[in-house]
């Protein structure tokens, strides 16, 4: 009897705080949902705010980051002496291992006519290093753009790279305009 | 595949240029800007739907089914999926930093997923215990796989590391309340496995972690995870747990050694309640105490309130700008430092931005230190309390609803 009184005694409380708990969680889910977004948001950069620092190329959580250099064509140029694909020291405007900026050899310059060539990039190969953004954007039209490749991108809860970006450029847009792509509009 | 190819007729804003597009007279196009398509957002609620699906089924076979061998089954798949496949980044460890986030920051939009991850398993938890640890969570199912040899630990150990998650716990929401960071995420031991991709050094702690989970199972999940104390905690009032017995105990000891997370509760002997009033006495005592801890916990945790804001970028960066008179002009001076120079705001609205972070920070301190506090007192005051129990039945806190105990019981339904 005085055991039967004393487990109904626990019940009675582990229900109290079971409800209790209950109605917390149920407070700060509607609490939260008010103020919530329904919809996908991603990571990306805004190439206005980005200050071609090399951090994207390290700070991602991937081994080679989710970071890469994108080309608005129609932005570009087409210069003969590119200063995103070529050193500001370069002895000729060619080809050449020493004269290329890129780290990686990312960028493949193709003949088009006289006097212009054509840059692409290597996704595989580029590492978000940002020397070719920073050489097109001082002295070119600023084609060559640094973007969050969504593909490659996990889209972690906190992104790695916004949390040591020194012009926090970095940010979480909708998904449906994934692209923040200077001078050009999807 | 995924790539998606721009129309460039939508193409109409024309920036001044250094050097205009050229006419071309060799016929050559000017190529589309590839860039990739963004997942669908269907598949966010496909997920969704299919987490609950699996909360359901786990429950399910936990509670009805008992069977251990399907919940083996169902933490193999939820591996795969939710860990091998969806790159473990639906994390519901994870979500209590966005949730607490958002309680704090007005400012910051939480998506929906995150509040319904949150909710959904410490709503189950409540009524049938921590089955979300048993088979849905990948962290738990990778490290259940490796549980091959575990050893028993002693109790004084156990309560000593059990502390942990709170710390890490208490941690984590002050580093997501002010806005910081995400600690859990960052330091996520297996997320490196799942994607086949991490730093090394992060590999090497999940590799420990894994390793050390063959003797002590699940170390993750017992002295780290602080979304397992959330379900501890809900655990421990759940209305339906997974019991041991179908029936009624007959303290056979089949079931003693079966649970490798020591979760098992041995029938108390008559003896120990002869010292019922020495118990008392020490209860009272440490009553007294738990205040007295949560005032010198609070006091201890606040003093390294600048070091812990030190985590945040606004902090360092001022800290790095008022530093940055005193320094001789052969160090570099960092980029954020350029950058915040470049940008032209206004350095003192930064000092008073970094003044309201700092003692946000403290104020987050003190409550985190006394919570801290209050565990160990409370943790203090549990050791003396004595409940007499005549059966063995699972610890309903403790308890990861994995139903190894469940073959070792010869007693048949009711």
């Amino acid at each position: 009897m005085d055991k039967d009184k004393k487990i109904k005694r626990r019940d009675f409380i582990n229900t109290g705080i079971r409800l209790g708990i209950g109605a917390g969680l149920g407070a700060i889910a509607i609490g939260l949902t008010s103020r919530s977004v329904s919809g996908k948001t991603i990571w990306q950069i805004d190439p206005s705010k980005c200050v071609q620092c090399d951090i994207c190329s390290k700070a991602c959580v991937l081994q080679t980051s989710a970071v890469k250099c994108v080309h608005v064509y129609d932005m570009c140029g087409y210069c003969d002496l590119c200063s995103g694909y070529l050193r500001s020291n370069a002895k000729d405007l060619n080809t050449a291992a020493e004269n290329r900026l890129c780290p990686t050899g990312a960028i493949v310059r193709k003949y088009v006519e006289e006097p212009f060539f054509e840059y692409t990039i290597v996704e595989e190969l580029c590492n978000g290093c940002a020397k070719c953004v920073k050489g097109c954007g001082s002295f070119g039209n600023g084609s060559l753009q640094l973007q969050i490749q969504q593909k490659l991108c996990v889209n972690c809860n906190q992104c790695a790279i916004a949390r040591s970006c020194p012009a926090e450029a970095i940010s979480r847009v909708d998904h449906q305009s994934p692209y923040l792509l200077k001078g050009f509009e999807g | 595949m995924l790539v998606l190819v721009i129309s460039l007729l939508a193409f109409n804003v024309i920036a001044i240029q250094r050097f205009p597009k050229p006419e071309f007279e060799s016929g050559y196009q000017v190529p589309a800007t590839q860039v990739a398509k963004v997942q669908s957002v269907v598949l966010e609620y496909l997920d969704l739907a299919l987490f609950l699906a699996c909360m359901s089924v786990i429950t399910w076979l936990i509670i009805k089914k008992r069977s251990r061998r399907a919940v083996f089954w169902m933490s193999v798949f939820s591996l795969l999926y939710f860990g091998f496949y969806r790159n473990g980044c639906i994390c519901l460890v994870g979500s209590l930093q966005n949730v607490s986030m958002a309680l704090f920051n007005p400012e910051y939009k939480i998506p929906v997923t995150a509040i319904t991850f949150f909710v959904i398993p410490l709503g189950f938890t409540l009524f049938y215990g921590r089955t979300f640890c048993a088979g849905v969570c990948p962290l738990g199912a990778i490290q259940d796989l490796f549980a091959l040899r575990p050893v028993s630990l002693k109790p004084w150990i156990r309560y000593l590391l059990g502390l942990i998650p709170f710390i890490y716990l208490g941690l984590a929401v002050l580093f997501a309340a002010t806005g910081t960071d995400f600690i859990i995420c960052r330091y996520d031991p297996f997320v490196g496995f799942f994607r086949h991709n991490a730093t090394y050094l992060m590999f090497i702690i999940g590799g420990a972690l894994l390793l050390t989970g063959i003797f002590i199972a699940r170390p993750y999940c017992r002295f780290l995870c602080p979304y397992g104390v959330l379900l501890n905690l809900a655990s421990r009032v759940s209305r339906r747990h997974l019991s041991i017995a179908p029936g009624t105990c007959i303290n056979c000891r089949l079931c003693e050694n079966a649970c490798p997370y020591d979760a098992i509760d041995k029938p108390t002997g008559l003896g120990v309640k002869n010292d019922n009033r020495e118990l008392v006495k020490k209860l009272i005592v440490y009553c007294l105490v738990t205040p007295a801890l949560v005032v010198l916990c609070g006091w201890t945790v606040s003093k390294y309130h600048e070091d812990f804001a030190h985590v945040n970028f606004k902090v360092r960066l001022a800290q790095e700008l008022m530093t940055l008179d005193r320094k001789s002009e052969t160090v570099a001076i960092p980029a954020e430092v350029t950058t915040f120079q470049a940008s032209g705001q206004q350095v003192e609205n930064l000092y008073k931005e970094t003044a309201a972070i700092v003692k946000r920070f403290y104020t987050g301190s003190w409550i985190m230190g006394g919570f801290i506090g209050l565990v160990f007192g409370l943790t203090l005051a549990r050791l003396t309390l004595f409940r007499y129990q005549n059966e063995y039945l699972a610890n309903k806190g403790n308890c990861l609803s994995c139903a190894r105990c469940l073959p070792y019981c010869p007693v048949k339904g009711e």
